[in-house]
């Protein structure tokens, strides 16, 4: 699809936008109560499991890992899955799926995951080229398996090195930077699609960070493990107001070595973590992560340096993104 | 790539004089080299040994810089050839006012830097990554072969910070000593030892942005330290590299007259009482868009403490006009070097020497 024709396709999705935040927005409502974020008692984090998913880093049956999805989904809204994509997504949506890619293959968000969720997405209604999968860069993407596609009527996929960076500057707290145009200009919705893995410097790697993929500066953010500079990027508007839904790639996590992919460091999960609270998602992930490196006789990640204290500040009054407390946060085993 | 689009797409000097036409927009890999000071660690990771942050980078991640890259285990500088900017400015603007003045600086950047101030003047090349900003394709010889066309005597490491692309410039600076052009490096500071020393070799001046005298201003408006700004700075005198010394004062933030009259001090044991420092007018931007600019009060305050305290030659920047634009002699006063702006207006000073009361001015004349 040309430059102008997506552009021009894009104005039924701004008026949507607009419909999601008045109109629509009373629909969002009724998934509201899986966080404990908005004044619900509980957040909840549904951990969802098949044995056998995983074959390495070979493809997974993209039928068993739809299945497990909707499970996941209508564990976590306690409604029919179909019902829930619907009514978490309009038509008139353009959806921004924020996958994780910098690994390359074995440790990027899975092609059949993705594929998954278009599915889905293709169910409820909402049109192909509506739905945008990107990340920071079209080589990254490509790194880890997925095909550059811009042509008209297919979903799309590119990374920000095509759409660009905004020329305004998003502050909140200690960050100050250029978001992806894909996240402030193309998209009305964006569900992240983060892969759980360790990470060398601020620790863990889920859903919080994973939106340094949307910014032009993530290099000046790892100092102090990360803290509070994950947050604060998360409290940045566009990313805050949009995002709607997490999907942790779980299949295969990496418990040590991470960000870049070390196979001896990964073992067969095969499962999926779904949730609206993003610190909820975080802090289970991080319980994981410490359980496996325990298992495998590593030092905790606070042992280690890398404490991702950052999912606290998440948590805090300042930031109020979610829950990191433990007592509060529902795991849902499917 | 035309004229009128670098022209768009360049960020600095209004002054400046473009000349972007010797040069290309890059794409993919160019700009890609061997990076050099770093240590290899256990699984594929490194350790940047080349500022005081020592980045320790996973593979496929970059440093704090933003240009240098994990590949494999082996470290990369992306900007090698790679400069985003390219002008042609006087020397008076870098501003290093007792070296070569009246001459022209062909002055270059990669994008990149490896501290995070919120009052950058150039943040849309400095804070970006190499993929994310339009560069040209210039290399070494080539940037020699230019200033040598264009008569400009020295080469302007400069705009955003030259540590980050440190092998472009030793590279620029050997091929420019082969031609008789100077080398004149614009920065922060935050470099470490090692490759400061061996940039001393090929270079022939250097300006360093001491931006404060506390750890308070460091740790919070640039994400840095200032005791390897310090270090550098000792180094430089050490290694006889004719240094002038710019402190952009900030309302509020670095304009304490005792930290003015520590920091003049310092100076004077350190470095010399001949080390020029130019106090510079802060104007609102970037991320300090909500301090107002600097009183000319506080600059001259800022100047006279300065004085007072031994150093010889202090200047007020980036207030236009002002009579501490100038160069007085510190021996009979008399007036010197006049400029208006970044013009020399006259010039006293014969061999090194005021024409007046014949004392010796320090310098590179």
């Amino acid at each position: 699809m040309r430059r102008r024709a997506f552009f021009k396709s894009l104005i039924g999705a701004t008026s949507s936008f607009g419909m999601v935040r008045h109109g629509y927005g009373g629909k969002k409502e009724a998934l509201i109560p899986t966080s404990v974020a908005s004044g619900a008692p509980f957040s909840r984090v549904v951990l969802a499991t098949e044995r056998g998913l995983s074959h390495g880093i070979r493809p997974v049956a993209e039928e068993r890992i739809g299945n497990l999805l909707a499970r996941s989904i209508e564990t976590l809204f306690e409604e029919n899955a179909d019902t829930v994509w619907r009514r978490l997504f309009h038509p008139e949506d353009v959806v921004g799926l924020k996958v994780n890619c910098l690994a390359g293959k074995g440790l990027s968000t899975r092609l059949e995951l993705v594929n998954a969720v278009c599915e889905a997405l293709l169910q409820a209604g909402i049109k192909k080229h509506r739905i945008i999968i990107w990340d920071r860069a079209d080589r990254d993407l490509e790194r880890a398996g997925y095909s550059i596609e811009r042509r008209k009527n297919r979903v799309q996929c590119f990374g920000t090195n095509k759409a660009g960076y905004t020329s305004r500057i998003y502050e909140h707290g200690y960050v100050g930077s250029q978001l992806s145009r894909i996240v402030t200009d193309y998209c009305s919705a964006i569900i992240n699609l983060p892969v759980l893995k360790d990470h060398g410097i601020v620790g863990l790697s889920v859903g919080l960070k994973n939106f340094f993929g949307a910014i032009n500066n993530p290099n000046k953010y790892h100092d102090n493990a990360g803290d509070p500079y994950v947050a604060d990027v998360n409290m940045l508007t566009p990313i805050r107001s949009k995002t709607r839904l997490t999907i942790c790639d779980a299949i295969t996590p990496q418990y040590e070595g991470g960000p870049p992919y070390m196979p001896q460091w990964t073992w067969p999960m095969n499962s999926l973590l779904v949730s609206t609270d993003m610190v909820a998602m975080d802090q289970v992930g991080w319980d994981i992560v410490e359980e496996k490196r325990r298992e495998n006789k590593f030092s905790s990640l606070a042992g280690a340096g890398r404490e991702p204290v950052y999912i606290n500040t998440a948590a805090d009054a300042e930031h109020e993104l979610g829950t990191n407390n433990s007592a509060k946060i529902n795991v849902l085993k499917v | 790539m035309d004229r009128r689009t670098f022209i768009k797409i360049s960020s600095c000097s209004a002054a400046g004089y473009c000349l972007l036409r010797d040069g290309k927009v890059l794409a993919g890999d160019d700009g890609v080299a061997p990076a050099r000071y770093y240590e290899k660690l256990p699984y594929r990771k490194i350790k940047c040994t080349l500022c005081p942050r020592e980045c320790v980078i996973d593979d496929l991640e970059r440093g704090y810089c933003g240009v240098r890259e994990n590949r494999g285990g082996t470290y990369y500088t992306l900007v090698h050839g790679n400069p985003c900017s390219a002008h042609i400015d006087p020397i008076e603007k870098k501003p290093l006012f007792h070296f070569l003045p009246g001459t022209l600086a062909f002055s270059i950047a990669t994008v990149g830097c490896n501290v995070f101030c919120k009052f950058c003047q150039n943040w849309q090349i400095s804070q970006a990554r190499p993929e994310q900003v339009k560069s040209m394709k210039m290399s070494p010889e080539k940037v020699a072969k230019v200033a040598v066309e264009r008569n400009c005597p020295s080469v302007a490491y400069t705009y955003t910070e030259p540590v980050v692309f440190t092998e472009y410039m030793y590279d620029t600076a050997r091929a420019c000593r082969d031609r008789n052009i100077k080398s004149v490096m614009i920065s922060n500071g935050y470099i470490q030892k090692e490759p400061m020393k061996d940039l001393c070799t090929v270079l022939n001046a250097v300006k360093i942005d001491l931006k404060a005298f506390t750890r308070r201003f460091y740790k919070e408006l640039v994400a840095g330290e200032l005791k390897p700004v310090l270090d550098t700075l000792i180094l430089l005198r050490q290694q006889n590299m004719w240094t002038e010394i710019v402190y952009l004062i900030i309302p509020g933030q670095n304009d304490d007259p005792g930290e003015l009259e520590k920091l003049s001090k310092w100076i004077v044991e350190e470095l010399g009482p001949d080390t020029p420092l130019h106090f510079s007018r802060f104007y609102p931007q970037y991320r300090l868009k909500n301090l107002p600019a600097t009183p000319i009060s506080t600059l001259e305050t800022a100047r006279k403490i300065a004085l007072d305290n031994g150093l010889k030659y202090v200047y007020i920047g980036n207030v236009p006009g002002h009579a501490a634009e100038n160069t007085y002699c510190p021996s009979c006063q008399r007036l010197l070097v006049k400029r208006t702006g970044y013009r020399i207006i006259e010039n006293a000073i014969q061999n090194n020497r005021c024409s007046y009361c014949s004392a010796t001015i320090a310098g590179v004349w």
